[in-house]
């Protein structure tokens, strides 16, 4: 066991688990951030992603030692109260159905306007390949993005 | 509109403990009479209890009970709709809560379940439209009664709207959250018929397009709570590695290897398994894949199945004249129709096994009481009441000592109807005399998998001289899914298999002759419901081979569909708007297009691909999905648009990628690598319309995978003239095709 601090949604932290501990189950079991899912335990899914330094990572194939000093965000800390551009799309999208899903793919798509203010239908498919979605929302996911880019 | 409650009238009595007034508010408890006495329930066996569908606080928050499990299809949202309709609630301040197990107040009334307490069959919506209803008209009359006895003025007099009682006369209004603070429980409670009720032109909320899932809020900021997102005090974890086939059980397990890991505290081997429990997720999961383990496989059945080659067996039973069949369909005289007609045309289709592959992989939090005689089972499941059976069995026990805690399901398309994650927990808190908290790898829940059958059709049919279709014989091979799914029913039925069988009727199409029957295959596997049943792969097998016949018989696909359905307007309606919605019969070069029909309890509807081909690999691309449904009265319509969309999806994942193989009795795939499903650069543009109608309301959680996988294979012979009978037609298998 040692101690990793490091930033959650802006806050620090500082958890004991073993070094190779996936930051998955940290952010799940210790920190009860329960937004971030589990699905496949292997970067094939996407459910699990969260922004690391601003960037989308699987949080499951990623140590918690390998995030000491950094800054992670999950889909609790992604705006304040649900406010974020995507967040409100997606609620006027109807994009969820089971939902599971979801907070991936939010997380997933926010890294993608963070740099493309304007994304084509393209860019928005090569971006959220990686991410599945069951119960096959996927034309509500790409509503809503392009929803979300229009009106922020 | 005309809508029957088909177990006689509500009983709507009211007893005075079935009140609660004061502080807390007003609570509304209703029996249903005829409910949860049905012969075929499956877990129907708790004692009457009254139990609250809607209680309203002072505050005039209103909270209405959802008997149903909430895994995407709407459920959490329609069901309370229906309830505050005939309220005459403020939609604004309606709180869902989920239902505990308890079949006899909650089991769905629908022909189908005749009250069991099961989320299935995409039957949630119109089971519960009336009783819903009911209770809602019930609570209203009795706040009108309440106000009107306080304003000493005749309860004609009164209207509402959204939670206000008005008596336009005085130009008095009060709220139903005030009526609750003074209002007495009358002793004898006001009976409701049918004539109480809104006439659909009345209707506020029903059919608004406006009102949101009341679940998505929550599904976007992660604070929807999952069976998998449950921590309870104390708890440890839990990981199983699952045994391979039902039956087999561990041998030799390096138990003491596995101990020594960091975090583990004990291997435990099961009958269905070998349990690691420890102090984290990571490490049970670690525990698991260190495992060791060999399998007595001599109780199993599936030991040494291997889906390839048993395939021969298959076709064999497929033309074998001997063989024990089911009939489920039979017109007229099939064998009069085949050996009359002047042209017969003959066909055999293939399906393979496929997983749910649901996002959530199993999981469940189990707690066991001290003495061993109740539990509490946090968990998402879409029949609670089985899981509380079956515990209730497993701990010497009766059901109303299990309480299972329900939670949002991640996906569940019939995975989740068996409750082996909650059983394994049980089991296991019972060992540990701790709470427990199960969580299964993806690797597990594939090993595990409780998959759609693999199947094979053999089509027959007859054409006379004029070019009609006088004889149909669809013969299904296939494992019985209500064997392993449902053995009271297959048992009480005598062997049939209502889950396997869906779909293989022609109840629709005027044909003179027809026979659909079924032989029954047994190799252990669990086969189970997926969404869509027995339809996905039987009207696969029948409207692509219906293409077939209509080639030999000359006609075009839509005109021989629309002469099949001339005497029935509801199906001829959907397929005139699907040809009219894609310009059928506008050429596309390059392009094939492909129509299909299909039925799905009560709900109907007919879909059109556009698609093209890679000659040189095979490989289907969908360009453009249209589908057309007639739901009868439609509750929430955006959302029958999203189910359609939904639907199509996985449909069409069914249709080009998914499938296992079977090994000795073991599944085949490990992970989304082995089992790929559609991901969104592979998803076409879906055109979805409704055609309302006035009938009641039938599901829409299944009916869209239907059409999709014949009208595709309807769409590559439009373009190649080449006939694909075997699912999935991945590109492989297209290639060998086109060869």
């Amino acid at each position: 066991m040692a101690a990793t601090p490091f930033t959650i949604n802006g806050k620090t932290s500082s958890v004991e688990a073993e070094p190779d501990t996936p930051l998955l189950w940290v952010v799940r079991e210790q920190l009860k951030l329960t937004g971030t899912k589990f699905g496949c335990g292997s970067g094939l899914c996407g459910a699990c992603t969260v922004h690391i330094d601003g960037k989308a990572v699987r949080s499951c194939q990623i140590s918690v030692s390998k995030v000491a000093g950094r800054k992670v965000t999950t889909i609790e800390g992604l705006s304040t109260n649900g406010q974020h551009p995507l967040q409100k799309a997606w609620i006027t999208e109807q994009v969820p159905q089971c939902g599971y899903c979801q907070s991936g793919q939010i997380m997933q798509a926010a890294t993608l306007l963070a740099t493309n203010k304007k994304p084509t239908r393209e860019q928005i498919v090569a971006h959220m390949d990686g991410n599945i979605c069951r119960c096959g929302t996927y034309p509500r996911i790409v509503r809503a993005i392009q929803r979300a880019a229009r009106e922020a | 509109m005309t809508i029957q409650i088909k177990n006689g009238s509500l009983d709507t009595s009211i007893s005075r403990r079935g009140f609660v007034s004061g502080a807390a508010g007003l609570t509304f408890a209703f029996t249903l009479g005829g409910i949860g006495h049905g012969g075929e329930a499956l877990g129907a066996t708790q004692p009457t209890k009254f139990n609250a569908w809607v209680s309203i606080a002072p505050d005039n928050t209103i909270s209405i009970v959802c008997p149903a499990a909430e895994m995407g299809q709407g459920v959490y949202t329609s069901l309370p709709l229906m309830l505050a309709e005939e309220l005459d609630a403020d939609w604004s301040k309606v709180k869902t809560e989920f239902a505990p197990a308890n079949p006899k107040v909650y089991g769905n009334p629908h022909d189908l379940f005749h009250g069991a307490q099961i989320t299935a069959a995409s039957v949630s919506v119109p089971g519960y439209f009336m009783p819903l209803r009911m209770a809602g008209a019930q609570a209203r009359k009795v706040l009108l009664d309440a106000a009107a006895e306080k304003w000493n003025v005749p309860v004609a007099e009164l209207t509402t709207d959204k939670s206000t009682i008005v008596h336009k006369k005085s130009g008095r209004k009060i709220t139903y959250g005030e009526v609750v603070a003074f209002a007495t429980v009358p002793a004898e409670p006001p009976k409701i018929s049918e004539a109480d009720l809104k006439k659909p032109a009345q209707f506020k909320l029903i059919g608004r397009k406006d009102i949101g899932r009341s679940d998505v809020p929550s599904k976007v900021n992660g604070s929807a709570k999952y069976g998998i997102d449950v921590q309870v005090p104390g708890m440890v974890y839990a990981s199983v590695l699952q045994a391979p086939m039902e039956g087999a059980k561990a041998k030799d397990v390096n138990g003491a290897d596995v101990m020594k890991m960091k975090g583990v505290a004990k291997v435990i081997p099961l009958p269905f398994g070998v349990a690691v429990i420890g102090d984290s997720v990571e490490a049970t999961r670690a525990g698991v894949q260190a495992l060791k383990v060999t399998w007595d496989t001599s109780g199993a059945t599936a030991a040494g199945f291997d889906s390839d080659k048993a395939k021969d067996d298959y076709a064999a039973k497929a033309k074998d004249p001997n063989a024990e069949t089911k009939v489920e369909y039979q017109v007229g005289d099939v064998k009069a129709g085949l050996t009359g007609a002047a042209k017969t045309v003959e066909a055999g289709y293939w399906s393979e096994y496929t997983y749910h592959a649901q996002m959530e992989p199993m999981n469940a939090v189990a707690q066991v009481s001290e003495d061993g005689k109740s539990a509490d089972i946090w968990t998402g499941t879409q029949f609670s009441a089985l899981a509380a059976q079956i515990i209730s069995g497993i701990l010497k026990t009766t059901p109303d000592q299990i309480r299972v805690h329900q939670q949002f399901l991640g996906g569940g398309y019939g995975r989740r109807l068996w409750p082996d994650a909650a059983i394994q927990a049980t089991i296991l808190s019972n060992i540990t005399k701790k709470p427990v908290k199960l969580i299964l790898t993806r690797e597990e829940d594939i090993a595990a998998a409780r998959p759609r059958p693999m199947t094979h059709h053999l089509m027959k049919a007859g054409i006379d001289a004029q070019g009609n279709v006088v004889g149909w014989h669809h013969r299904l091979v296939s494992e019985n899914v209500d064997a392993v799914a449902a053995p009271p029913r297959f048992k009480a039925t005598g062997g049939k298999d209502y889950i396997g069988a869906r779909g293989l009727d022609q109840a629709f199409y005027a044909i003179p002759n027809a026979l659909a029957e079924y032989v029954r295959e047994d190799r252990g596997m669990r086969v189970h419901a997926w969404r869509g049943i027995g339809s996905g792969y039987n009207k696969f097998a029948a409207e692509a081979f219906l293409d077939e016949v209509a080639q030999v018989a000359g006609k075009d696909p839509l005109a021989l569909r629309l002469e099949l359905t001339k005497n029935k307007p509801r199906a001829n309606a959907v397929i005139n708007a699907v040809a009219e919605m894609s310009d059928f019969k506008r050429k596309r070069p390059g392009h094939g297009m492909g129509i299909a029909f299909a039925d799905y309890h009560d709900t109907l509807s007919a879909g059109i691909a556009e698609i093209s081909l890679d000659q040189k690999t095979g490989k289907i691309t969908v360009h453009n999905y249209w589908i057309v449904t007639d739901p009868g009265l439609v509750i929430q319509p955006d959302h029958v648009h999203a189910q359609l969309e939904s639907a199509v999806v996985y449909g069409l994942s069914a249709a080009l990628i998914e499938q296992f193989a079977v090994k000795d009795g073991t599944v085949q795939a490990t992970n989304f690598d082995s089992y790929p499903v559609m991901r969104m650069s592979e998803v076409p543009e879906i055109h979805t319309k409704i055609l309302a109608t006035n009938n009641p309301p039938s599901g829409m959680g299944e009916i869209g995978v239907v059409t999709v996988a014949p009208a595709i294979a309807n769409a590559v012979f439009q373009l190649t003239g080449k006939r694909l009978r075997h699912l999935p037609m991945t590109a492989d298998r297209v290639k060998k095709t086109l060869v």
